[in-house]
């Protein structure tokens, strides 16, 4: 491995790091003022103009709160559980194109840190892994509403994992490969070459499965506020609550960035147009998860694995088998 | 007939109370599987998602950033005390008759009074302690003078809970007698508007 190569990764791994961590603040803004908006309020207004500095009054916040850990807790796992969390949303990133390559001083840069061959899978594991955050802290955590918040985590997350998996499985078959760059090049023909003109189905029910998987507010019941508080992050305080929040958010911006990648051209033809398309569809999928937590309600527990187990995963068979029946003859 | 503001009426048979149509729920599989299929296709989602955004784009927006903005009360809204001022002669209003003392049922008005060099009684020590005062307007209903009313000012911030109380705080200062700026009460205790036309002689004919 030459010493360039490495340090172009690092250098992008540290890119990719510092904007991500960056637009996870700057995406509760957007949250709080989308959602302040569509309820005819203002929101942050004080901070900064239009409350733009709320962020790093958060933030600053956020960094000087006192870390607490509580009684009864169990030390060690309560302080790893947020730092799995953050770390799963930032290592998903790694096989994420998030623009075409591109000509920096007469330099090529491919603005993916690991161009692996299974991508998506990588992705989706990783992802996977994700619900150890969770799981983990409010299973250290002391209280019952943690505790009931971790079951959901883990129930939600292993049902849409299936979801997720199946749904995807309809356009890996048709593309042949795990790469999102092949994915990209495979529906770099424009606009009818989208998957999602071939692979509707799979397109919605990818598309549900994320709000599950990211545990927005259809399904957003792993830390439902009116029910069981804040679920496993009740007994967090400080940057390590923050480490929640940020790869929540992070993990929204990644898949916001998948959705796209796998279903809708990605980054096309990889000209400045094909760049700014995918910012564009990325920014209507973040938009849209803000836009759902204003206009819907949460739905059960039982309504959601219900959905999984009897709707979303039969759906997401019978689409694959019909895939490849097409594919075959 | 479908007026529900006729409140004096309360017999909800006449009033265009009705039963919301709710159908029975389905109780065999298939018919289970109808509702499902019906409410998945309906759209009703999308009416949410539709109704959310157009209150985005109408950006009709409600919040009334409070220290900057301030809701407008009423005249007759019942704040912090308020002592007037003569029109004709500028003088002190309040006769020192010790009745606003007298009717608070918080007794957290206390004055004191003595004659003045013209052999006239005057206040001399007047306060209200206004963390006991439950701003009932009893004080201004009961004034003979209109002298102690109540204004519009709501929000008082100090370092002590005295310096919200004392008499001069509440007294229209001069310069704004001078200018001919002191608002009446229209609340509690006040001159009803057609008072003059109603005013009759005292009968002395008796």
């Amino acid at each position: 491995m030459d010493t360039a190569y490495l340090i172009e990764t690092i250098i992008k791994v540290v890119v990719v790091l510092l904007i991500f961590s960056a637009l996870a603040g700057i995406g509760t803004y957007f949250e709080r003022k989308i959602l302040a908006f569509m309820q005819r309020r203002l929101g942050p207004m004080n901070v900064g103009p239009y409350g733009l500095l709320q962020v790093a009054a958060d933030g600053i916040k956020l960094f000087t709160k006192e870390d607490i850990i509580p009684t009864n807790v169990v030390g060690r796992i309560f302080k790893i559980a947020p730092v799995i969390t953050a770390a799963t949303a930032f290592m998903a990133a790694a096989a994420i194109p998030f623009l075409p390559q591109f000509e920096l001083f007469g330099y090529t840069v491919h603005p993916i840190i690991a161009d692996v061959n299974i991508g998506i899978l990588y992705i989706l594991g990783i992802m996977g892994v994700g619900l150890y955050g969770p799981l983990l802290g409010g299973m250290a955590s002391a209280n019952k509403f943690s505790l009931l918040s971790a079951a959901r985590s883990a129930a939600v997350f292993i049902s849409y994992e299936v979801v997720t998996g199946l749904s995807i499985l309809a356009p890996i078959m048709m593309v042949g490969s795990l790469s999102l760059i092949d994915f990209n090049e495979y529906q770099s023909g424009g606009f009818g070459d989208w998957i999602v003109w071939s692979q509707p189905v799979a397109f919605i029910l990818f598309w549900i499965a994320a709000f599950a998987e990211t545990g927005r507010t259809p399904f957003h019941l792993v830390a439902n506020d009116h029910e069981i508080i804040d679920g496993f992050g009740t007994e967090y305080s400080g940057m390590r609550w923050g480490l929640f929040f940020i790869g929540e958010y992070a993990n929204m911006f990644f898949i916001s960035f998948v959705i796209p990648l796998l279903f809708l051209g990605g980054y096309g033809d990889g000209s400045f147009l094909g760049a700014l398309g995918l910012l564009a569809k990325m920014s209507f999928f973040f938009f849209f998860f803000l836009w759902t937590r204003a206009a819907w309600p949460d739905v059960r527990p039982d309504q959601l694995m219900w959905l999984c187990w009897k709707v979303l995963m039969p759906i997401a068979v019978i689409n694959i088998v019909i895939t490849g029946f097409v594919m075959m003859f | 007939m479908k007026n529900t503001e006729v409140f004096n009426n309360r017999n909800v048979s006449e009033n265009g109370y009705y039963l919301v149509d709710i159908a029975d729920y389905p109780t065999d599989g298939w018919g289970k599987f109808k509702r499902v299929v019906k409410r998945t296709f309906r759209g009703e989602l999308f009416v949410g998602l539709w109704v959310v955004l157009r209150e985005m784009i109408k950006f009709d927006i409600h919040t009334i950033q409070y220290p900057q903005e301030k809701m407008p009360i009423g005249p007759r809204y019942r704040a912090v005390h308020e002592m007037k001022r003569l029109w004709e002669s500028d003088a002190e209003r309040c006769i020192g008759c010790g009745l606003c003392e007298k009717i608070c049922i918080s007794n957290c008005i206390k004055m004191d009074t003595r004659i003045d060099e013209h052999s006239r009684k005057e206040v001399s020590e007047y306060t209200i302690n206004l963390g006991r005062c439950i701003f009932c307007g009893y004080c201004a209903e009961v004034c003979p003078e209109l002298a102690i009313t109540h204004g519009g000012e709501y929000e008082q911030a100090s370092e002590q809970r005295e310096h919200f109380v004392d008499y001069s705080y509440m007294l229209t200062p001069l310069d704004k007698m001078k200018a001919g700026t002191q608002v009446e009460f229209e609340g509690f205790g006040s001159i009803t508007p057609h008072e003059d036309e109603r005013v009759k002689k005292t009968p002395l004919a008796y």
